[in-house]
C-alpha cells in the first residue's frame, strides 16, 4: 500500500534516493504564520490554495467565550486568519463549529481520503493513515516548501508491517493497543519507517480507533503509520463535504479498492502481537514506552542490567514522584484531562459518558471535544449532561492540555491521567506529571481518584 | 542558509536516550519569533536553569568546559516527539553545528538539515565512545569534516560516516530544497495534470 501511494506522487527523482513528492492535501494551524511570513517576505503565493485547509488549535483557548489573554498568542491566532484571507485558503476559525483539531476535523470534513498524500506542520499526522493516506508530520521550512511548490523532497523511507490478530478483551481499546506496540518496539522502534498496522483487529475497529492507533506512530519513532482502507472507511467517508461525489465518488471507491498491499507484498521489518494478550495500559515514566498493563507496579531500575536504561528509568522515576515497586493502582492523580487528537472524538466521549454515568469525578477533570462538530453532536445525544452531572468540565474544542501552548498546563508536581499522546517531562506543564491512558481509564481515574483498571469499576 | 563544510569545536555529551523537543524547546516559547531577546536561553529551559533563572550546575552546558559547545554528542532517539522547529533553530542560537547521535527523531532530523546543521549518524558503541571520552576529557574538540564523511575522536581515532549525497551536496554549498525545486517548476506543472486524470477525485470539490 505504501510504494502504491508512494510511486503515484513522484514528480522527479533526485540523488541519493531521494524524490520530490507531489501533495495532495496541506493542512495548517496557528504554528504554520511563521512559514507563512517567510514566505510573504520572499514575495511568493501559495501555489496550490485549492488543496490547503486551515483550523486553529494549538494556541485557542478552551474555556468558553474567553479570549487569550497573552497577546502573543492572540497575535499568533489572528495572523493565520490574515494570511489565509490573503491567500484564498478556506479557514475554519474561532466561531467556525467546524473548527477544531486539526487531525480531527481533516477526517471529519472529509478532507482525509485513501490514496492521498497530507501533510501537516505537526508530528501526529500520521492520524490521518487510518484512511490508507500516507500523512506525516513536517517541520515549518517544509510547510513553508509545501505552500510555495505543493512538493517535497523525500527520502523513500523503509516500511514495517505491525500485525494485531484476535478481539480485543473487554475494557480494552485502541488506546492500549497503540501503548501495548509502543511497549514491545520501544519509543526508536520504528525510526526511519512508515508503518502499516495488519490484521483482524484493525479489522474490526471504526475508524475512530484506528485514528488512535495510527495517531500515535510518531511515538513508536514512526513519521506515518496507516491502516488499508475497507467497507469501514468507506461508510465513514461518504458524504462527508469535501469527499468527492456524483461519478467522482465511484471512481475513488474503485481506485480505493486497488490500495491494500498484495499478498506476498515485502516489509523490511514484521511485528507481531495477539489482542487477547493486551490489557488496560498506564504510562509510569515519561516516554511512551515507559508503559505496563494497570495490574502492573512501577518498575525497579535495580532490576535492569543495561547502565543507560536504568539511569533513564531513575531520572524518569524521580521526575514522576513514584517508588519502585508501588502498585499502579495506588497511584493517586490530582487531575483528569480527557481530549487531544488522539482521543476526542465521538467514540471516545461516548465511552467516556458509559464510564461516569451516576457516578461523580472526585478531582478536577477536564473534557475538550475534538473539534466544535463533534462537540454539537455529543451535546444531541446528552454526553454534556451526563459530564456536567458527574463534575467534569465540558469545554470548546482544541488541543489544550495535551501541549499546554495556549497557556492551558497542570501546576508543578500535579499528577494527570491524560488520554493524551505524550508524557514527556513538562509537556503538560512544567513539572506536571502525565500517566498516559485510554478514555475509559481517564474516566475512572476522574472517579476514583487514582489510577484505576476499569474493569473493576464497570458492571 | 549557512554551509557546513569542517569544524573542530568543543563537544558536550549528553548521555540519556529519548531527549525530545519538547525539552530541547518548552511549548510556552514556541510563541516567540526566531530570534527574539534572549532565544538561545530557552535551549533545554527546564533542565538548565531553575525557576529562578539561576543555573543548575549538574547540566552539562552550564560546565566550565563544555559551556559554548558547538558539537552535541546525544544518545538514541534524540529530538523525538513534536515536529517543532524550533528545537533547532534554539540549537542553532545557541551555537551547535552539529549533532551526533546512534539515531535521531526522524522530524528533527530533517529539521537539521533544513538550518545548516548536520546530523551524524554513528553505531551506538561508537557514539556511546565519544561521550565517554568526553567525560573524562571535558573541554576536548571534536572534529566534524562533511566531505570526508569523518568525525575526528579526542583520542584521535576516525569515523566514517554515511552521508546521503544530496543532504551532503546542500549543506556543502549552503543552498536551500525551495531554491532547487524551483527549476523543477515546469515538471509540477506537467506532473500535476497527469495527476488530474489519473486521480479524477483527488481535487477537493468546490464549496
Amino acid at each position: 500500500m505504501f510504494e502504491k501511494i508512494w510511486s503515484r506522487h513522484v514528480v522527479a527523482e533526485g540523488p541519493g534516493g531521494h524524490v520530490l513528492l507531489y501533495i495532495d492535501r496541506h493542512l495548517l494551524h496557528e504554528g504554520s504564520t511563521r512559514a507563512f511570513g517567510r514566505l510573504q517576505n520572499s514575495g511568493r503565493r501559495v501555489r496550490r490554495p485549492d488543496l490547503t485547509f486551515a483550523t486553529a488549535d494549538h494556541y485557542v483557548l478552551t474555556s468558553p467565550g474567553s479570549p487569550a489573554p497573552d497577546e502573543e498568542i492572540r497575535a499568533m491566532v489572528a495572523s493565520l486568519g490574515q494570511h489565509t484571507a490573503a491567500q484564498g485558503i478556506v479557514y475554519f476559525g474561532v466561531g467556525d463549529a467546524r473548527r477544531g483539531i486539526v487531525h480531527v476535523i481533516g477526517p471529519e470534513l472529509g478532507l482525509t481520503l485513501p490514496g492521498i498524500t497530507l501533510v501537516c506542520g505537526d508530528s501526529h499526522t500520521a492520524t490521518h493513515g487510518a484512511f490508507g493516506a500516507l500523512a506525516f508530520g513536517i517541520g515549518s521550512t517544509e510547510v513553508e516548501h509545501v505552500m510555495a511548490t505543493q512538493t517535497l523532497w523525500q527520502k523513500t523511507p523503509k516500511v514495517m508491517r505491525i500485525t494485531v490478530e484476535g478481539r480485543l478483551p473487554a475494557g480494552v481499546g485502541a488506546k492500549d493497543v497503540i501503548l501495548a506496540i509502543i511497549l514491545k518496539i520501544g519509543a526508536a522502534g520504528a525510526v526511519g519507517h512508515a508503518i502499516e498496522y495488519a490484521g483482524s483487529t484493525f479489522r474490526a475497529m471504526s475508524m475512530d480507533e484506528r485514528m488512535t492507533v495510527c495517531n500515535m506512530s510518531i511515538e513508536a519513532g514512526a513519521r506515518a503509520g496507516m491502516v488499508a482502507p475497507d467497507e469501514t472507511t468507506f461508510a465513514y467517508l461518504e458524504g462527508r463535504p469535501w469527499v468527492p461525489r456524483g461519478d467522482a465518488w465511484g471512481d475513488a471507491l474503485a481506485a480505493w479498492k486497488t490500495l491494500p498491499s498484495d499478498p506476498g507484498a515485502p516489509f523490511d521489518r514484521d511485528v507481531q502481537l495477539s489482542a487477547g494478550e493486551i490489557a488496560p495500559t498506564v504510562t509510569w515514566g515519561t516516554s511512551p514506552q515507559d508503559a505496563l498493563p494497570i495490574t502492573g507496579r512501577v518498575p525497579n531500575p535495580a532490576d535492569v542490567d543495561d547502565a543507560a536504561r536504568r539511569a533513564s528509568m531513575e531520572r524518569a522515576l524521580a521526575y514522576m514522584g513514584l517508588k519502585p515497586g508501588t502498585p499502579l493502582t495506588e497511584i493517586r492523580v490530582d487531575r483528569v484531562f480527557i481530549g487531544s487528537c488522539t482521543n476526542s472524538r465521538l467514540e471516545d466521549l461516548r465511552a467516556v459518558a458509559r464510564v461516569v454515568k451516576g457516578r461523580r469525578a472526585t478531582v478536577p477533570a477536564w473534557i475538550v471535544p475534538g473539534s466544535g462538530l463533534v462537540k454539537r453532536a455529543a451535546e444531541a445525544e446528552g454526553l454534556d449532561r451526563v459530564f456536567v452531572a458527574a463534575g467534569f468540565e465540558w469545554r470548546e474544542a482544541g488541543c489544550s492540555m495535551c501541549v499546554g501552548m495556549n497557556g492551558e498546563t497542570a501546576r508543578e508536581g500535579e499528577r494527570v491521567a491524560s488520554t493524551s499522546n505524550r508524557n514527556f517531562e513538562g509537556r503538560q506543564g512544567k513539572g506536571a506529571r502525565t500517566h498516559l491512558v485510554s478514555p475509559t481509564m481517564a474516566a475512572a481515574a476522574a472517579v476514583t481518584g487514582r489510577l484505576t483498571d476499569v474493569r473493576t469499576l464497570q458492571s | 542558509m549557512e554551509p557546513f563544510t569542517r569544524l573542530t569545536a568543543v563537544a558536550a555529551p549528553l548521555d540519556l536516550p529519548n531527549i525530545d523537543t519538547d525539552r530541547i524547546i518548552p511549548a510556552r516559547f514556541l510563541v516567540k519569533p526566531k530570534g527574539a531577546p534572549g532565544y538561545a536561553g530557552f535551549l533545554f529551559r527546564d533542565v538548565r536553569f531553575n525557576a529562578d533563572g539561576s543555573e543548575k550546575p549538574e547540566f552539562v552546558l552550564n560546565q566550565a568546559p563544555y559551556r559554548g559547545a558547538r558539537i552535541l554528542v546525544v544518545a538514541e532517539n534524540f529530538g523525538c516527539g513534536s515536529s517543532r522547529e524550533m528545537a533547532v533553530w534554539v540549537l542553532e542560537a545557541y551555537g551547535i553545528r552539529s549533532v551526533i547521535a546512534p539515531s535521531l527523531g526522524d522530524i528533527f532530523h530533517a529539521n537539521c538539515y533544513k538550518n545548516g546543521l548536520l546530523p551524524v549518524i554513528l553505531p551506538g558503541e561508537i557514539v556511546a565512545g565519544l561521550r565517554r571520552q568526553l567525560h573524562e576529557r571535558p573541554g576536548a574538540a571534536v572534529t566534524v569534516d562533511l566531505d570526508a564523511q569523518t568525525v575526528g575522536a579526542p583520542g584521535g581515532a576516525q569515523h566514517r560516516f554515511e552521508a546521503d549525497p544530496f543532504r551532503k551536496e546542500m549543506l556543502l554549498t549552503g543552498r536551500d530544497e525551495l531554491g532547487l525545486t524551483l527549476d523543477f517548476e515546469a515538471r509540477i506543472g506537467e506532473f500535476e495534470e497527469r495527476h488530474a486524470r489519473a486521480m479524477s477525485w483527488v481535487a477537493p470539490p468546490r464549496r
